[in-house]
């Protein structure tokens, strides 16, 4: 029992991690909290759904197709939105959340509700580790997010663009001088979360369903993680995903999956009434509070 | 005889923008048209409108309250996603009162109305030295948190809520009270912010340390606005509790946090009465559009963006500008 409460965590904890990480590194890198994060996550399903089984194509190419709509999607949404009211964080925060709503409803308005919207697992079947049995998918999702983990580490210190995103994330001005554009750049970290969340989207929902819900649940896993964590900050969203989704699992299992949802809310509600820029971020203290 | 054309406000602006030298009743009236537009437009169309639009007009009058008060809140750089937060408490209370002790809607109302304030400035207390989008997280989540939290405890009738309240004894009595309220806070509001103790609000949100290096405490100042704000959305929450006869989760639903923030965006926020006039278009034109079911939502989420974008300022502060560039033609003596 307490074995398999410890493996569901942690796979619980990669699923968190899994989620947050594109809204993470938009915000990290441009600065902008991209409230229409969750609305991407089921554009990005649903479009898979759509392109299997309304119109036929195999799965791995709906699968590619999808991420790179998600992403354009998320380019044009900086180039038409976040481009003129930059700066503005209300503005930006009131116009990405508008637009993700209208996204969300959409859906629901054409009735995507339902049993049947949902996607294949990747293999089927399920191994036992130990006494504890995990199904592959659960396997794959722990896989695909240590492995996106790493892909972004090594994409973010070792190639051309990955290193201007950082140097736009620490200081904009001296990137500037260096012939860095910084709307291109902030363009394309807002496509990569975009895509970041297809990818999410795609490992994570054959679990489920695809439901509209699941879109405000997914912005609420991800800026309670990324706000425990810090915002923008790649090491605390690991150990806040950690300890968010273990507390998830325990609550769920010790008194009542009602509680889960509850968890992420209390905990985004505590860090930022104790420490606003979260456990390990490194913005100033004057800009959150006075 | 050769004339040439004056603006009309020049010649009666004092010194400030709220100071005025009057000398004929036309420019009296040219001062008090726009005022009075809000006062006739509210008391004397609602009583003819159908039953079902009066209900229509009674749940607009809800949102712009809401509205306003977000308008408060905001002139003190406090932005809230979460009126639904203080509209839910409102409904809890006095739906509580009600149900369990029986008291009657002239009773509950402004019991809610108080407590409801005080209740939600208490919470958010602890918040308040928070900056921009970090307080607006918070309110966004609290609302969110407290539905879970009566679903997962099931307190208060849990998810069936309580059902079953006094309604008020007629329509046309909400009408008015409604009516009057939202008038009240409107006018009240807006001079509160444009005295001198409003000038401490606007700074806060426009530079709050220098605020504070004038030998201010501007967290005292900010806890009066939350309460105030706060209070008269718990009021909004009252209301709608007697209106609908029941409270409970959906209370704190989405709709009551978006709704204000988008008239806010429409109408122009600062002003009060934009978010009033965004409240007056965005509620009626979705029960125009009910019958298109979630498109609604659609509409707001694509409104708030084109008007964030498009037209940042919102219409009442284009519409104000306007009606001050006004012109007459004058004798050239």
């Amino acid at each position: 029992m307490l074995l398999g409460t410890l493996t569901y965590g942690l796979i619980n904890s990669c699923i968190l991690a899994l989620v947050a990480l594109g809204f993470n590194l938009t915000f990290g890198i441009s600065g902008v909290a991209n409230f229409a994060y969750g609305a991407v996550y089921i554009f990005s399903g649903f479009l898979t759904w759509i392109l299997m089984n309304s119109l036929g194509f195999p799965y791995l190419l709906s699968v590619i197709i999808s991420i790179l709509c998600a992403g354009s999607v998320g380019l044009l949404m900086y180039y038409l939105i976040i481009l003129r009211v930059k700066g503005l964080s209300l503005s930006e925060v009131m116009a990405t959340f508008g637009l993700g709503l209208a996204i969300m409803e959409l859906f629901r308005y054409f009735d995507f509700v339902g049993f049947r919207y949902n996607l294949p697992v990747f293999f089927d079947g399920s191994v036992a580790i130990g006494d504890v049995y995990i199904d592959y998918q659960r396997l794959i999702i722990a896989l695909i997010a240590v492995g996106l983990t790493l892909g972004l580490y090594l994409f973010t210190h070792h190639t051309k663009i990955g290193l201007a995103f950082r140097a736009i994330a620490q200081d904009e001005r001296t990137a500037l001088t260096f012939g860095i554009d910084s709307d291109r750049i902030g363009a394309l970290s807002m496509a990569f979360g975009a895509g970041l969340a297809a990818i999410a989207a795609i490992v994570i929902l054959p679990l489920g369903t695809i439901a509209v819900e699941g879109g405000y649940e997914v912005l609420i896993n991800a800026l309670a993680v990324c706000i425990v964590g810090g915002l923008g900050s790649t090491v605390g969203i690991l150990v806040a995903s950690v300890l968010i989704g273990y507390a998830q699992t325990f609550t769920a299992n010790y008194l009542e999956p009602h509680w889960m949802m509850l968890v992420s809310l209390i905990a985004i509600a505590v860090v930022l009434v104790v420490k606003p820029s979260g456990l390990f971020s490194h913005q100033k203290e004057l800009e959150e509070r006075i | 005889m050769k004339r040439r054309k004056e603006r009309i406000d020049r010649g009666i602006k004092a010194r400030s923008e709220d100071i005025f030298a009057l000398s004929s009743y036309r420019e009296m009236l040219y001062l008090l048209i726009p005022r009075a537009i809000p006062v006739v437009g509210l008391l004397g169309v609602a009583p003819f409108l159908s039953a079902y639009w009066q209900e229509v007009f009674i749940s607009t009058a809800v949102y712009a309250l809401l509205a306003i008060s977000w308008d408060m809140l905001i002139s003190a750089g406090l932005v809230s996603l979460g009126q639904s937060l203080f509209y839910g408490i409102g409904s809890y209370m006095a739906g509580a009162l009600n149900y369990y002790w029986g008291w009657s809607p002239l009773f509950t109302m402004p019991a809610a109305t108080i407590g409801g304030g005080l209740l939600c400035t208490v919470i958010l207390l602890p918040v308040l030295r928070l900056r921009g989008i970090y307080f607006a997280m918070v309110t966004l989540v609290l609302p969110l948190m407290l539905m879970r939290l009566v679903e997962a405890t099931r307190i208060l009738g849990g998810t069936e809520g309580l059902t079953g309240l006094t309604p008020f004894p007629n329509p046309l009595m909400s009408l008015y009270v409604i009516q009057i309220v939202l008038l009240m806070a409107l006018f009240g509001f807006r001079r509160i912010i444009s005295s001198d103790y409003g000038l401490i609000v606007r700074g806060i949100n426009d530079n709050d340390r220098s605020v504070m290096s004038a030998g201010i405490n501007i967290y005292w100042t900010k806890t009066q606005v939350l309460f105030l704000g706060a209070s008269v959305s718990s009021f909004a929450g009252a209301f709608g509790t007697h209106i609908d006869m029941f409270a409970g989760m959906p209370g704190f639903a989405l709709d009551y946090a978006i709704m204000p923030v988008a008239s806010a965006v429409v109408g122009g926020m600062g002003t009060f009465a934009g978010p009033m006039i965004g409240a007056f278009i965005l509620v009626p034109l979705s029960e125009l559009l009910r019958a298109l079911g979630a498109l609604r939502i659609v509409f707001y989420g694509l409104f708030l963006v084109i008007f964030v974008v498009g037209l940042p300022e919102g219409l009442f502060p284009y519409m104000q500008r306007k009606y001050h560039q006004f012109e007459r033609w004058v004798y050239v003596e």
